[in-house]
Formats: structure tokens, sequence, C-alpha cells
């Protein structure tokens, strides 16, 4: 046993060290990944028999308006949530100074990331409360007709994701920073030398040098505005009329909430999303796997 | 540098900036001062349609109406509960997987790295009836611990890929040394590389906490009573409840993000080095 060990140990050890944490992560992340799949082709209410469908669910699907409304959301919510990227870079280059009590002001402009969604959701719904939310207090003041944000099917949305760009600004800041930080002051002043300033500066010398905050950041946005569960559920449930849904959200309403336990169906939307989002994945796996080989 | 240093603009611009940093930082952060004024407000003053003059008195008893009237202490001690074993959990067995994936050639070691990042990235409904499943059949369903045990394991995701590149970013001649003097693998790790560690642990850890503290989506999914619930779901059936009453609200609010808060400005440095990892090159 021992000459064995011995002989092998080298050969073991990684996957000794690895066992445990490997384990954990294909029982709970890997292994469901496929069973939802698997779900996603039976009528099943969770307790039950479940029954083979076929591909009923996603024809389904297919003619579901609730579908159509989630998935243009979604895609309102991607596009709109990339505004945290230059919104971030803007604050960013805005405190990138050294003056007395910068680090505090930096810190403090953090804030919001640091907060749970659901108390993000909760400070906002007071913003756009009616009648008395500053919101709908400041757009009466300008316009003599206060809006209901979250009571509006056409706005809701729209305010639910200001909510969500509001910490993610925050943490695309916290990037550029680090990554400003970081660019380097030589090439900062041969540029200048060479007349360099303002836009020009910042498009053909800061921003290459700041590729890695912006690929981070892009990735962090990309997923944040997929997940967007936390928002929805405590600002509107979806609502008003299923028109703030989106496939995160309608995906739980279909397999857990009261409009019932209709797992197959909901496990179809969550395949769905996840084939959405592994666009994105493998993109950003790919540049990884690109960068991590040249070296 | 860039910007340009402040210091060298006229004196008039730096001024201005001066007066602009606190203005925006007002601005940027008035929701949230809002939501703390309102939690000081009487209720008399919301009746009275004073949602935003000074607050007639300081009203802390709104805090005290939460914790009496309200299972929010036990909300609090539950998040904790939840929080502190899956810190620990994850980073024990992210330092193992790790160092596996760090220092070893192997054929699979790509292919596994990436599995763990990619995991990580994965949205939570495709995981969801499974794992409700699966901890519903293991009779963990509504405890602490089979909540904490699904985050472990889908933290170990992340934190792998945060591990592994520190490790990498170690002198390799240590371990190197090590190995020519014979030391056993498992005293490499316990005795060389843990020792190094500590800026990431204490790095990941408060990230985690931060993380698991503020997960909602989880915490409706594998929790339903009081008695388990941390305060994120807490915070939401309380809202449900409390409708209207917006000083109750926010003083819950306020509560559920002290911890948190209060976590970042203690271990700043930490926090934003495991936040901002990989944003340099």
């Amino acid at each position: 046993m021992t000459s064995f060990w011995k002989a092998n140990q080298r050969r073991l050890a990684p996957w000794l060290f690895l066992a445990p944490g490997l384990l954990m992560f294909a029982v709970y992340v890997i292994i469901p990944i496929f069973q939802s799949m698997w779900i996603s082709f039976y009528d099943w209410d969770g307790l039950g028999e479940a029954k083979w469908i076929g591909t009923a669910n996603y024809v389904e699907l297919t003619t579901d308006p609730n579908m159509v409304t989630s998935f243009k959301n979604n895609i309102i919510w991607l596009v709109l949530y990339m505004l945290a990227v230059p919104a971030g870079l803007f604050i960013a280059i805005f405190l990138n100074q050294t003056v007395g009590g910068i680090r505090l002001y930096k810190s403090l402009f953090f804030f919001p990331f640091v907060i749970s969604q659901v108390v993000v959701g909760l400070i906002f719904s007071w913003f756009y409360a009616p009648n008395f939310g500053l919101f709908y207090k400041v757009i009466e003041f300008f316009t003599g007709q206060g809006v209901a944000i979250l009571a509006d099917p056409g706005l809701v949305t729209y305010g639910i994701i200001a909510a969500g760009l509001w910490p993610q600004i925050a943490y695309v800041m916290i990037l550029y920073l680090t990554g400003l930080n970081n660019v380097a002051p030589d090439q900062v002043e041969a540029a200048r030398l060479d007349g360099a300033k303002g836009w020009r500066m910042l498009w053909y010398v800061i921003l290459p040098q700041l590729r890695p905050a912006t690929f981070i950041a892009v990735v962090v946005t990309v997923i944040g505005a997929l997940r967007s569960f936390d928002l929805v559920s405590i600002m509107t449930n979806g609502g008003p009329f299923g028109s703030s849904r989106v496939l995160s959200y309608y995906m739980y309403e279909k397999a857990l909430s009261e409009y019932g336990y209709r797992m197959g169906y909901g496990a179809a939307i969550a395949v769905v999303l996840f084939a959405i989002m592994m666009i994105f994945i493998s993109g950003f796996i790919w540049k990884m796997w690109r960068d991590e080989t040249e070296r | 540098m860039f910007p340009r240093p402040i210091q060298q603009s006229s004196p008039a611009v730096q001024w201005l900036y001066r007066l602009a940093l606190p203005v925006a930082l007002f601005l940027w952060l008035f929701p949230l001062l809002g939501v703390a004024v309102t939690s000081v407000r009487p209720a008399s003053d919301l009746a009275q349609g004073n949602y935003f003059g000074i607050p007639s008195y300081l009203a802390f008893e709104n805090y005290a109406d939460v914790f009496r009237n309200t299972p929010m202490a036990k909300y609090i001690v539950n998040s904790f509960i939840v929080t502190i074993p899956t810190v620990i959990g994850a980073v024990a067995l992210s330092l193992m997987t790790g160092f596996a994936l760090a220092v070893y050639r192997f054929k699979a070691n790509l292919i596994l790295f990436f599995l763990f990042v990619a995991g990580n990235f994965v949205p939570f409904q495709i995981l969801m009836v499974p794992v409700r499943d699966l901890t519903l059949n293991l009779g963990m369903y509504n405890t602490w611990y089979g909540l904490a045990l699904f985050h472990i394991a889908f933290q170990t995701g992340f934190c792998t890929l945060f591990m592994r590149n520190f490790i990498k970013a170690l002198p390799f001649e240590l371990i190197e040394a090590a190995r020519v003097e014979g030391v056993a693998e498992w005293r490499i790790f316990w005795f060389i590389v843990l020792p190094l560690m500590r800026p990431a642990i204490a790095a990941l850890s408060v990230l985690i906490f931060t993380f698991i503290w503020n997960d909602f989506f989880w915490a409706t999914v594998l929790t339903t009573s009081p008695e388990t619930q941390p305060i994120t779901a807490g915070l939401s059936s309380l809202n449900g409840q409390w409708v209207a009453a917006w000083h109750l609200v926010s003083a819950g609010s306020i509560l559920a993000a002290l911890p948190p808060v209060a976590m970042f400005f203690l271990m700043q440095k930490h926090f934003i080095a495991g936040l901002t990892l990989g944003a340099v090159k």
C-alpha cells in the first residue's frame, strides 16, 4: 500500500483533492442541468406520476403569449443592462482622482452593489410609489401628471431595469477603477506628448488597456440581466397583467407558485433560458480558453 | 494617470470638482437616503402626508416595532446560520480543488476548470426543479443545512476559479523545492500553500458572505417557514403583510442591508480585491 502510494502519489493527489468539491458540484449543479432537460419532456406536478409527453411542452411554449412577453422583456433587459458598462466607466473616470476623502467617495458610490436586490427592489418601489413616491412627485412637478411606473404595463419593465442598473453600474465602476489604477502611466504620458487628449486619448490609449476590465464587466452584466429574478419578484410579481415577466420569473411562476405545479413546463422554460445563456457562456469560455492555452 | 490629475487644472475647475463630488454622491444615494429617513419617520407623519420633510421626531420605535411584531430577529439569526457554514464549506472545498487544478498537470485539468467556471454562470432556474426535488428526497427541505449544502456546491464553482488563479500566481519553485526534499503532497498543500492563501481566503469569505446573505431565489425555493427562512425571504413575505406601512418596510430593509454593509466597510480591501479579480492582467 505505502509503496504503491509513494510511486503514484503525484498522479492520485489531484483527484483526491478534487473529489469532495467535484462531487458536490456534480450532484448540485452539473447533473441537475441534464435532469431538467429530461423533465422538460414530461407532464409532472412534482408529486404524482410523471407522464412522458415528448416535445409537447416546447410546442406549447411557441404559442404561449406569456412566453412571448417574457422573451421580449429579456431582450429589453439585455440591451438596456449594457448601459451599465459605459455608465460605470463614466463614474470611474469621474472618481479617478487623488483629492482628500476620495477613498470614502469611491466606497460610498459602490454601496448599492453590497445591498441585497430585495432591498434595492423595496427602495425603488418606495421611490416609484404612486401619489407620494419621489419619482412620481418629480414627474408630476414637471408635467402636471404623475406616472405610476410599476402599474403601467408599458413602463414597468423599464422601471425595474432602472432599479437593476443602480447596483450593476456600481459593480462595473469598481472594475474600471481597478483597471484605471493599472493603466501604464508612461504610455499615457507618451500619448500626451503626442498631443492626444480627451476622447481620442480614451479611445485609442486607455480603452485598449482596459480590455480585461471591459470583458469582465460585459460578462457580469449579461449574467446579471438574464438572472433578473429578485427585482421582478419583489417589485411587481410579474405584473401588472404579467407585463413585467421575464423568463426566469415566468419559469418559477409555472413550476412553483399559485399558477400550478407544472414542473415539466417550467423545466422547458428553464431549458430555453439556459440555451440563451449558453450562447454567451460559450463565448466567454472560448475567450478564456484561448487566453489560458496561449500563455 | 487618466484622466489628467485635477491638481493640474485651474483653481476654478478644482473648486468645481470638489463641489460636484458630494452633489453627485447625494443624487446617487438618494433612494437609499430616502429609505433611511423613512425608517425613522413616525407613522403619524406618513398619515399626515409628511413624506419628505424633516421627521417630526426620530422614531426608533419603528425598529422596535419590527422586532416586537415580526420574526425579524429569527430571520437575521437564520441568515447567519445559513451563511457562515456556506462560507466555511465553499472556501474549504475550493482551496482543495483550486490547489489540484493549479499545481498538477493532467489531461482533464483544463476541462474540469472550465466546467467549474461554466457551471457558475448557468441560470438558477435550470437547477431549480431537480435541486428542490433532491432536497425534498434527502429530507432537508426547509432546513438550514439543505439550503447551505446547495450554496456550498454552487459557490464552489466561483471559488475554484478564484483559488486556482491565485495559487497559479504563487512562485512554483516553492512547490518544486519541497518535492525535491521529498515532502508529501498533502503536506505541501497544508504547510506551504495554505499559509500563503490568507489574503485569498479573506477576500473570498467576505464576497461569499455577501452573496449568500443577499440570496433570495434559493431562499424562496428551499425554505418556507419563518423558522428557517433567511432575511431576504422573510422581508419579502413581510412586505406582503405591511401594505403601505413604509416606515416598517424601510426599517426592515435597513436591517437586512446592515450586515453586508458592515462587512464591506470592515473588509473593504479584501472585498474589492476579490471582486476585481481578473480585471487587470
